[in-house]
């Protein structure tokens, strides 16, 4: 990798993605903690559980249907939070801004964190704020991090996959992935896709206050379903088995993505959970998320096998089985 | 077909799956679905696995990116190198590995190359970069060359001076005759492309019947298109019957889109071609005609590009004749990847080596 130089794919959240970070950032921090390669990390300071996570927002245009990055940048690190199973607590903000970007787009994202902060129960308590000379970023660029209390007797991680196990996903695929292009492309779709872009951490609440045992949590952003279930096939040892008629694609984004030639399973999402939970307990979460608005159209999508380990399968309509392959390069770059 | 519930989907699926193997019979046959959108279609709905083991289904030369040969590459990437050039290209093209670099690398060099989803994007580009010569890679069949056609006339009448086109379209249809005369394919018949037949008609796909006594079928792109074009095939092979059918008429127009045709022989004029892997076909490419020729890359901004080299041990080449299976080659999987491509046929998405990865060939066990 020495002689290379960074591709955009290498920020895809894909197979490239996971080359740099093995190659390039493991060895240099690798701990205990890191490695357990979740949304976030799990610390424990003196007996008190602790969620830890940041995330750089670089979105491109900063404005699309349903959000804006200062909305992005504080759902998807609260997110990150509490998909460690943790109630997030506090942010901090780092801005980049261009000279020139307009105060009142400043104004507009700053007030949009402001109302994701409030939804979310979260206050941003310490920031930063840089601006680089025309050229040097684009617009603007946000970092958040995020902390939250794990709850009590909770357990999650991408390694407690098991044989058995239902596959939950809480709605629709690909809204944001495709909001953020339309707007970027000016593309005009048979029917108009809004960013799903939206807090979890209500219903991750709620969710575990009534089934403390769910195994994992995983918000599918980057990469999408299928990279997402991957990962986690991987880290737990397991394969994976979804079903395509029960995976739910809204119609808009199905006709987007025919036209476009992208496949809704890679898409990001960024107001979308996928849940692991042992069979007794399937309809009790399903009951709590069909309630919650971020969770009406949750349903089963699949379930946990043996075999082929670290694969995930897809059975398809007619029928068929075939590999359902993490993400490779990358066709949307700043997608978040 | 929409309307279709997922029950009757799946019954319709069973019955075409049990007829086939039934009119199959035992009896080996190979069927080539020609266009890169069936090989993923096929792929993404387990149909490979659904067919008897006697039935294969063996890809063409119908993936736009994987057709286009190494010289282009490098034409667009010395063309790339120029400081007051802006490349402007799909997607897919980025990583395309030319003689010694690619475009993703030229890209993270410095080049400026931008993906466009529409031809009509690159022109934008170039309306607002007067300053830049603004290139577009036309790459593609009978589908998109209208679409980069009307951006030539769209330029022309905006008298536009910077932007360009460098073409690289191809013609389907005679492929399959250079397949044909060839003779070492052994095709037992087609699945012809839903797409490009929706510009050209049936017509230019008369002589597979006629001259060669092959059975084809236009077939859509839903996974119950594709079976029932199979079985069409079976059927027309069974009974010796060889012609040409419309399994896609819903959308395919025997006389095909003439709006599509006029703009494009407006713009372009047949010419030979060269295809990656086969070489230089008749009459199978499109070039700018004179009247247009402001608007050609090659013949307005000179560049010397380096001497054209071929990755060792690829074979993509004979998996776009169809001669060899993409497990067949060494380099599968292991060397060439998709995130490490060595031939072109691992990069585009509708790569015949791209798609037999991506989807599990070889790695998937039920």
């Amino acid at each position: 990798m020495s002689n290379e130089r960074v591709q955009l794919a290498h920020g895809s959240g894909g197979k490239l993605s996971h080359d740099l970070i093995n190659q390039i950032m493991w060895p240099a921090f690798a701990n205990d903690i890191l490695g357990e390669m979740h949304d976030g990390a799990q610390l424990n300071i003196d007996g008190c559980r602790l969620a830890f996570s940041t995330d750089s927002y670089v979105v491109k245009p900063v404005f699309f249907s349903g959000g804006d990055i200062g909305k992005l940048a504080v759902c998807g690190t609260v997110n990150d939070v509490a998909m460690n199973g943790a109630l997030p607590l506090y942010l901090s903000a780092g801005f980049v801004l261009e000279e020139g970007f307009p105060i009142n787009d400043l104004q507009r994202i700053v007030t949009s964190m402001q109302l994701a902060a409030k939804e979310a129960g979260v206050h941003i308590v310490t920031g930063d704020t840089k601006v680089v000379e025309k050229g040097a970023v684009d617009g603007i660029y946000i970092n958040t991090a995020g902390i939250g209390k794990i709850m009590d007797g909770i357990h999650i991680s991408g390694k407690n996959a098991l044989p058995g196990q239902d596959i939950i996903l809480s709605g629709f695929l690909g809204e944001h992935a495709l909001a953020v292009m339309s707007e970027r492309h000016g593309l005009q779709f048979p029917q108009s896709v809004i960013s799903d872009c939206a807090p979890l951490n209500g219903l991750i609440e709620n969710m575990l206050r009534a089934v403390p045992r769910i195994a994992v949590l995983r918000d599918p952003t980057r990469g999408g379903l299928a990279t997402t279930l991957n990962e986690i096939a991987l880290q737990s040892k397991v394969g994976i088995m979804l079903e395509e008629n029960n995976i739910p694609v809204s119609s808009a984004v199905q006709a987007a993505c025919d036209i476009l030639g992208f496949d809704p399973l890679y898409l990001a999402n960024e107001g979308k959970m996928i849940v692991f939970v042992d069979k007794e307990f399937t309809n009790q979460v399903l009951d709590i998320m069909q309630r919650h608005a971020y969770g009406r159209e949750a349903r089963v999508i699949g379930k946990v096998v043996k075999e082929p380990c670290g694969q995930v399968g897809l059975r398809t309509r007619i029928g068929g089985v075939r590999l359902l392959d993490m993400l490779v390069g990358d066709q949307l770059p700043r997608i978040c | 077909m929409q309307t279709m519930t997922n029950e009757e989907v799946k019954r319709a699926a069973d019955f075409f799956t049990k007829e086939i193997a039934k009119l199959a019979d035992g009896k080996s046959l190979r069927l080539m679905e020609v266009c890169g959108t069936h090989t993923v279609a096929i792929f993404k709905a387990g149909i490979r696995q659904l067919l008897p083991e006697n039935i294969e289904l063996v890809s063409g030369p119908g993936c736009p990116v994987c057709v286009t040969p190494n010289e282009y590459l490098d034409t667009a990437i010395a063309y790339s190198r120029k400081s007051d050039v802006i490349i402007t290209t799909f997607g897919d093209m980025l990583k395309v590995p030319g003689s010694s670099s690619s475009l993703a690398i030229e890209k993270a060099q410095g080049a400026d190359i931008r993906i466009v989803y529409s031809s009509l994007e690159a022109l934008e580009i170039a309306e607002n970069h007067p300053d830049k010569k603004v290139i577009f890679l036309a790459v593609g069949f009978e589908t998109t060359a209208p679409t980069a056609a009307a951006a030539i006339l769209m330029a022309d009448e905006a008298k536009l001076t910077n932007f360009y086109v460098l073409s690289a379209h191809k013609l389907v249809p005679p492929a399959l005759r250079a397949l044909l005369t060839a003779g070492d394919s052994h095709v037992d018949g087609f699945l012809l492309p839903g797409h490009v037949s929706a510009i050209i008609g049936l017509e230019p796909y008369e002589f597979l019947s006629k001259e060669y006594n092959i059975p084809a079928v236009i077939a859509g792109f839903e996974p119950l298109d594709i079976l029932q074009s199979v079985y069409i095939l079976l059927q027309q092979i069974r009974y010796k019957a060889a012609k040409l059918e419309n399994q896609y008429s819903r959308i395919v127009p025997e006389r095909g889109n003439l709006a599509a045709c006029n703009v494009l022989s407006q713009v372009y004029q047949e010419a030979d071609a060269v295809w990656r892997g086969i070489g230089e076909i008749p009459k199978s490419g499109l070039v700018i005609r004179k009247k247009y020729q402001a608007f050609d890359a090659r013949l307005n901004i000179p560049i010397v590009v380096e001497e054209t080299k071929e990755a060792k041990g690829c074979q993509c080449g004979n998996v776009l004749r169809g001669l060899l299976l993409p497990t067949d080659c060494l380099l599968f999987g292991k060397a060439c990847r998709p995130e490490h491509p060595i031939g072109s046929c691992m990069v585009s998405v509708e790569g015949t080596c791209a798609a037999w990865y991506k989807y599990g060939a070889g790695r998937w066990q039920v």
